[in-house]
């Protein structure tokens, strides 16, 4: 599985050897590979004009372009907010309530960006192919894909370890600019161009992964809320800035402590686990029916919904687990 | 008929050819594998509709709809085999007479005894006295002991202590369909109860005496207030409406210390519509987000769930919090009048959120008092506009409870499922008819079996790991939030899209915890041997070879329940960009899939998905045939093979 960002292809078509062997390097002779472009077809011909674009087949010929459109920036952003608005209307009748939760389009952004990953880990686990992902920036919903896409292949990252491996590797080593990203959260009304909830948005999916296979994941909702919370607003450094480069030039290491320092710790470490989990060595894939992909009412409805007979629930499971 | 295909919804890969049998009471589909030769069994009364599609270059298409929601498409080779298997299934789907139909043909092989001991396992009387009546407010009345007050009443009701039989008799004749105000719940911690009836025919100005005198006789018996609520379960206008021919609602005026509420809930033509409606969205191929939620919210099943609740919730908090006596009906009393009622015996009451008390209520508010089965849910061939998912909304609020209080029910999703799926399939007697006359006339209770024994006997798997009988939860009233409430109705997939196992949750949390809790058990048991054996041996020397021997014994019996673990399940098909290009079919060489072979150890008995075996995305691999020789019970809620034969052969 590999991840970049757009070839600058431009208006002109040009042509890198370089990067043409690199991807050359990878598939063995006969063998193909597939590119999920995370833009449509469309989009990804206008950004020819910008100067970036695609690869072209000629040059590429082992290479099969899939497109599939995931939404980014201020659309994401929108629909995030919108959510957040039905959620704390108290005035919404019962008629109007799944109209506004469609009309957000945030359930529709969660079933693109699963499906999306589940394409990815299919072409890898099924088909035997790699797969390169990219979208415009590669910061965004590259990231997306690609760590949902390992989630759902491989067991490792379903451990808490693994799992904040998979966060250091896929989302802050990776460049997700998250000063940008996670600035205003849903309160921002159009101010910050570059606020979007693909964080958040890669968190939801995983929850729906954690409630399709109630067993497969190391950790519990509490870390993925957690993790939610630190992105916008942290007392460690974990998240800080927009890349290494920044996060090295502001000296974070020095000036910080880690989240995952924090998190590691035994008595901390045990609030985030989940007592149902047990390890599962095979490829976990969901359903991205609209039937299966439910309103993270954890995270949405947070203050609003009373968590008191669930909380109850689950500390029945821990005694439960613990009795045994 | 031999090369029918069997076609899934979510997968058109995966169709499966096999021959397709009619019987007298199932239509069974049995795969043409090698391996295992999968089974897939309708009863004919679970029948809703079938509907025969324009032929293709593949043959003629057949597609049956379940009234448990399960839909089979089935592709017949020659247009005449098709139309003969139509015409047929239309006539096995609607029995004109009551012995066509699978109860008086259903065998599971029980003595005399055993049988009559099933129809016991469920006692009114003793529930009304655990309720605490009779008592100085509340007397049991037998003015109805033949049927002649109100032929779709039982024998015995529960009057407030000064209604004479003039008074009953008197308000009988001043109630739609003579169902005259009785006893549903008492709460003897404040002497409130809540009554049902039927609508007054009170047209515009009429008044009856003893109609009068009998709310009055409820206000009496409970000394702690001084009014009652009367509430109308319809929607005003509907009840308005009523008064023209004749009915409608009591008067405030008229009727001394009322206060009157509609709380309107939707009659049930608008409940038939509203849940095609909703099957129609989940027979969508792919549907989109918004397809998906556009359609929930259009027919409006929810809001009507939710309008339900809404009364149960009103009903139990005047019983609770006000200690106020509530008189609950609708037109004829036998359908929002049951929902109602239910709902908030179940929020007031803790013993009827466990099994056995669940089972009581149904019996009471549902079977006892004339809930209409038969023309509801088409036991016989009838009238298509008397059909409608009543019993289904109530279960489905209990469903939504048990999803909101996850520890205050005894009994889990499953248990609600085989019930909803039973009252379909006419394979006991419980539900058969309109009335309890009804069933005397048949002989009911003689000819065929009760389902309370049979899910009692497998309650095991009904059970909800979660509940404690000593849990805050469990103890009580419930308190469902009020407002803000919209997002806390989801959408029941495990019923109404049951068969399609994909959709589901893969790993069962349930079994997981119920296995845990039973794996313990055997720990601590065994501990207790060993540490009895050890003091023994603290006391002699001898016998140490017995002890070892019993130890590895138990050791084999133990051991975590891993099956359920190393769950493999196959990708759904996220695109169709994939179709041309050469790959492995799930079939042929995927090493997850041929470890999972179907094994008596791994099957849960009365729930094939959860044995985390099959392929889970074709809600037909599911419906596998299960050896008979099998020790476990294998009932037939899930369309396996046929648990008469299975069960009573074992050894």
């Amino acid at each position: 599985l590999l991840r970049s960002s757009q070839p600058l292809t431009g208006p002109n078509r040009r042509r890198c050897r370089e990067d043409e062997k690199l991807l050359g390097t990878i598939l063995d002779e006969g063998e193909r590979g597939f590119i999920i472009d995370t833009r449509s077809a469309q989009a990804a011909k206008q950004a020819r004009m910008g100067g970036g674009g695609t690869e072209p087949k000629s040059s590429y010929p082992q290479w099969r372009r899939l497109h599939r459109a995931l939404d980014r920036g201020r659309p994401l952003q929108e629909s995030f907010v919108r959510l957040v608005e039905a959620c704390s209307d108290p005035s919404l009748s019962m008629e109007r309530w799944l109209s506004r939760l469609e009309s957000s389009r945030w359930l529709g952004h969660v079933k693109a960006a699963l499906s999306t990953a589940c394409l990815a880990a299919q072409c890898l686990d099924r088909e035997d192919c790699s797969v390169l992902v990219h979208g415009a920036e590669g910061t965004d919903t590259t990231l997306l894909v690609t760590a949902l896409a390992q989630l759902i292949l491989d067991p490792s990252c379903r451990t808490l370890q693994g799992f904040q491996g998979l966060l250091q590797r896929e989302w802050i080593e990776a460049g997700h600019p998250f000063q940008l990203r996670c600035a205003r959260s849903a309160s921002s009304h159009g101010r910050g161009k570059q606020e979007a909830p693909l964080f958040l948005l890669f968190l939801d999916c995983v929850w729906q992964l954690s409630r399709q296979f109630p067993l497969a994941l190391e950790f519990g909702e509490r870390l993925l809320l957690t993790l939610f919370d630190n992105a916008y607003a942290s007392a460690y450094g974990t998240f800080l800035g927009n890349s290494e480069k920044e996060r090295s030039l502001c000296k974070v290491k020095e000036n910080t402590h880690s989240l995952w320092a924090w998190l590691n710790q035994p008595e901390e470490k045990q609030k985030f686990l989940n007592p149902l989990y047990s390890h599962n060595p095979l490829v976990i894939w969901p359903s991205v029916e609209p039937q299966s992909i439910q309103l993270w009412q954890g995270l949405f409805l947070r203050w609003i919904r009373p968590s008191q007979h669930l909380d109850e629930a689950w500390e029945e499971i821990q005694r439960l687990v613990e009795g045994n | 008929v031999e090369n029918v295909r069997l076609l899934d919804r979510l997968s058109s890969r995966r169709a499966v050819v096999g021959t397709l049998y009619l019987t007298a009471t199932h239509v069974i589909f049995v795969e043409n594998g090698s391996e295992t030769r999968k089974e897939t069994w309708v009863l004919h009364s679970q029948i809703s509709s079938i509907e025969k599609q324009a032929t293709t270059a593949t043959g003629c298409p057949l597609l049956i709809r379940c009234k448990n929601f399960q839909v089979i498409q089935l592709v017949i080779p020659q247009e005449r085999d098709c139309h003969d298997v139509y015409i047929s299934l239309i006539r096995l789907a609607r029995p004109v007479k009551y012995e066509e139909l699978y109860c008086f043909s259903f065998n599971p092989k029980l003595d005399k005894e055993e049988r009559e001991q099933g129809w016991k396992l469920v006692d009114l009387n003793e529930e009304y006295n655990r309720m605490g009546v009779p008592n100085n407010y509340w007397q049991i009345s037998d003015v109805n002991r033949d049927y002649g007050v109100c032929d779709s009443y039982p024998t015995e009701v529960y009057v407030p202590k000064s209604a004479t039989a003039h008074i009953i008799v008197g308000s009988s004749k001043f109630r739609s369909r003579r169902r005259f105000p009785a006893l549903s719940y008492y709460c003897k911690g404040n002497n409130a109860s809540i009554c049902r009836s039927s609508q007054p025919l009170s047209g515009f100005s009429a008044r009856c005496l003893e109609d009068e005198q009998m709310l009055q006789a409820i206000r009496k018996a409970n000394p702690g207030s001084d009014f009652i609520y009367v509430v109308d379960t319809r929607p005003k206008l509907n009840a308005m409406a009523n008064r023209a021919a004749g009915k409608g609602y009591e008067n405030e005026d008229n009727y001394s210390n009322i206060k009157f509420q509609f709380i309107g809930i939707e009659n049930i033509h608008v409940m038939r519509n509203s849940l095609q409606k909703m099957l129609e969205v989940c027979e969508l191929k792919s549907p989109s987000m918004s397809d998906f939620l556009w359609g929930l919210e259009n027919s409006g099943w929810l809001k009507h769930i939710k309008a339900i609740m809404d009364a149960g919730i009103f009903i139990a908090k005047a019983v609770a919090e006000e200690g106020v006596s509530v008189l609950v009906h609708c037109s004829d009393g036998w359908d929002r009048t049951a929902q109602v009622c239910s709902v908030a015996s179940l929020l007031l009451d803790p013993y009827y959120r466990t099994m056995k008390g669940f089972m009581v209520l149904i019996e009471k508010d549902w079977v006892s008092f004339g809930h209409k089965f038969n023309h509801r849910y088409g036991n016989l061939d009838g009238d298509p506009k008397e059909i409608s998912p009543v019993i289904d909304q109530f279960i489905e609020c209990v469903w939504q409870l048990m999803e909101q209080f996850p520890c205050a029910f005894e009994f889990n999703e499953r248990f609600l499922i085989h019930i909803q799926h039973h009252v379909y399939s006419c394979q006991f007697g419980n539900f058969l008819c309109n009335s309890q006359k009804e069933r005397r006339e048949l002989k009911i209770k003689e000819r065929t079996y009760s389902l309370w024994a049979h899910l009692w006997k497998n309650r095991a798997d009904y059970l909800n790991p979660l509940y404690r009988s000593d849990h805050s939860q469990t103890q009580g009233t419930l308190h469902p939030q009020i407002a803000p409430c919209n997002f806390l109705y989801k959408f029941w997939s495990g019923m109404y899209n049951r068969f399609e196992k994909g959709l589901h949750p893969r790993q069962s949390v349930t079994d997981y915890l119920m296995a845990v809790k039973e794996e313990t058990q055997q720990l601590e048991e065994e501990l207790e041997v060993l540490q009895e054996r050890l003091a023994n041996l603290q006391k002699s020397q001898s016998g140490d070879n017995k002890v070892k021997n019993k130890q590895q014994q138990r050791s084999k019996q133990t051991g975590l329940y891993t099956s359920n673990n190393s769950l493999a399940n196959t990708p759904q098909e996220y695109s169709n960009d994939l179709k041309s290009f050469p790959s492995r079919s799930p079939s042929q060489g995927d090493e997850e899939d041929s470890a999972l072979i179907l094994t008596q150890d791994n099957l849960k008995s009365s729930d094939p998905d959860l044995s985390a075996n099959s392929d889970q995305e074709s809600g037909v691999e599911d419906l596998s045939c299960r050896s008979p020789s099998g020790g476990g019970c294998l009932p037939s809620e899930d369309s396996g093979k046929d648990s008469d034969e299975a069960v009573f052969l074992a050894g």
